[in-house]
């Protein structure tokens, strides 16, 4: 085990050296990530960043010839830790909103999002009128907001650091309802834990809802070079090959 | 830096800062209510009464705080045999799994201090008790307890400032206390600095409380000691 692990660990080392070498004209891109986002963003059992995001990031570091890191970061830290360069873009299915264009710039989309009400299964929901209820978002997610827009005062708001203790609290009862991205409760109600159990309620909404890369504001350089990156990868079937890998139909 | 922030958000930072306010309260009550007779049970000349709160105390001193929440709120409720008990309604609620969390918490940390300022109290005043015939009840009340408050008051403040800024963690499961609120401005508002510092204020300013009160409390309880202090250089 040990061994092997020094074997991966210098393998690791070398192609890392070999590939600064190959490309030591390029820049180096910090790319952050929540990992708590599955299936877009998450840590598998080796501790690696992996998913939707992590895919997208990997295809546009080697579109652009840069040299690459992927950093995970609590989600409430994103923005802040991009504005005092300790990362370079947010790669962590970030909603492109106007709150955020104003402290960060975004790229094009790269995928389109919606929210969408989940609940136990067989438990009838009228959506309009939830008032006593118990309602779980992860904070400063734009469920969040929306929660907060429209329920306060009315339903019970419960906001969580990330979406694994949301389901948690689902889970346990806790909550009555979540209200989270359309996409990864898709993904989460195909797990043995959310299946049979939990269902979505009511049509997704905020269907507008697009997600981009954020650079930090007026780091137009680094933005141009993603976009056309991003532009090429969708051109070349890239794109597609990452998308099919979780959804068997089309996010962007 | 954009302070109008503060000043917009200040009052939902300080209804953050009366949960806080709640949570340390009940909690140190609470924890101070327990922490007697674990200290002293944990003086027992008996060995293995001795040992239960060295367990206890040994267990939660040991481990994080944020840990020994988690274990309250997420881990309590993973089980069916927990969701469909008595205790569920209380153990539903955030609130009352971060004041079981830290009553436990500072119950041994407060436990650990009373217990040496117990043990901190001269032998001769012991000896003076049995010597005009208390019995271990008497000593106790009259002599050994109210002389180990003067002792533990400085460390006491000290562990109930602790509490107040361990208390931040509750904000990790769903309570708006002062922490919480901060984060779910800053969702908004994206200026932590501004928010945390305002924050950062408040705390200081609960704290600057706390100390004020027990210096009062402090020079009441142990005003003889100033008397001698000034007696002795008196004889040269």
């Amino acid at each position: 085990m040990k061994l092997k692990k020094i074997v991966l660990g210098s393998a690791l080392l070398l192609s890392a050296a070999v590939s600064s070498i190959s490309v030591q004209a390029a820049d180096k891109v910090r790319f952050v990530t929540e990992g708590a986002w599955a299936p877009f963003n998450f840590i598998d059992s080796a501790g690696m960043a992996q998913g939707f995001d992590v895919d997208i990031a990997r295809a546009l570091c080697s579109r652009m010839e840069a040299d690459c890191e992927i950093l995970v970061q609590d989600w409430d830290g994103l923005i802040p830790g991009l504005k005092v360069r300790k990362f370079d873009a947010i790669i962590a299915s970030m909603s492109i909103t106007e709150d955020r264009l104003k402290v960060v710039d975004f790229t094009n989309k790269y995928y389109s999002g919606g929210l969408r009400f989940m609940g136990r299964v067989g438990e009838k929901l009228d959506l309009s009128d939830l008032d006593g209820k118990t309602i779980g978002a992860q904070r400063s997610t734009l469920g969040a907001q929306y929660l907060e827009d429209n329920f306060t005062g009315k339903a019970d708001l419960k906001f969580y650091d990330n979406q694994d203790n949301v389901y948690l609290d689902l889970l346990s009862g806790r909550l009555d309802i979540v209200l989270s991205d359309e996409l990864p409760t898709y993904n989460w109600l195909k797990t043995a834990e959310g299946a049979s159990k939990f269902e979505f309620k009511g049509n997704s909404f905020m269907k507008n809802d697009e997600i981009g890369i954020a650079v930090r504001k007026g780091d137009t350089k680094l933005k141009e070079k993603l976009n056309k990156a991003l532009d090429e990868l969708i051109a070349d079937g890239t794109y597609q090959k990452i998308n099919a890998r979780y959804f068997p139909f089309s996010i962007y | 830096m954009d302070f109008s922030v503060v000043v917009e958000y200040f009052p939902r930072l300080l209804s953050g800062a009366w949960v806080s306010l709640q949570l340390v309260f009940l909690s140190v009550v609470l924890g101070g209510a327990f922490a007697l007779p674990i200290a002293l049970a944990r003086i027992s000349p008996v060995a293995w009464i001795r040992a239960i709160p060295f367990t206890y105390i040994f267990f939660f001193r040991g481990t994080p705080l944020l840990v020994q929440i988690f274990l309250v709120y997420y881990g309590a409720s993973q089980f069916d045999a927990v969701r469909e008990s008595i205790f569920w309604p209380i153990l539903k609620e955030p609130f009352w799994c971060a004041i079981i969390a830290f009553t436990l918490n500072t119950s041994a940390y407060t436990a650990e201090i009373f217990r040496g300022a117990i043990q901190a109290i001269p032998e001769g005043e012991v000896e003076a008790c049995k010597v005009v015939g208390m019995s271990k009840a008497q000593m106790y009340r009259r002599v050994l307890l109210p002389r180990a408050f003067g002792i533990v008051l400085p460390a006491y403040g000290n562990e109930i400032i602790l509490m107040l800024k361990g208390s931040a963690l509750a904000s990790t499961i769903t309570i708006l206390d002062l922490t919480g609120m901060a984060r779910t401005i800053i969702a908004r508002t994206y200026t932590p600095i501004e928010i945390f510092l305002a924050a950062g204020g408040i705390y200081l300013a609960i704290s600057i409380v706390v100390i004020a009160l027990f210096r009062q409390i402090e020079l009441r309880q142990n005003r003889y000691l100033g008397t001698l202090s000034i007696k002795v250089p008196d004889k040269g």
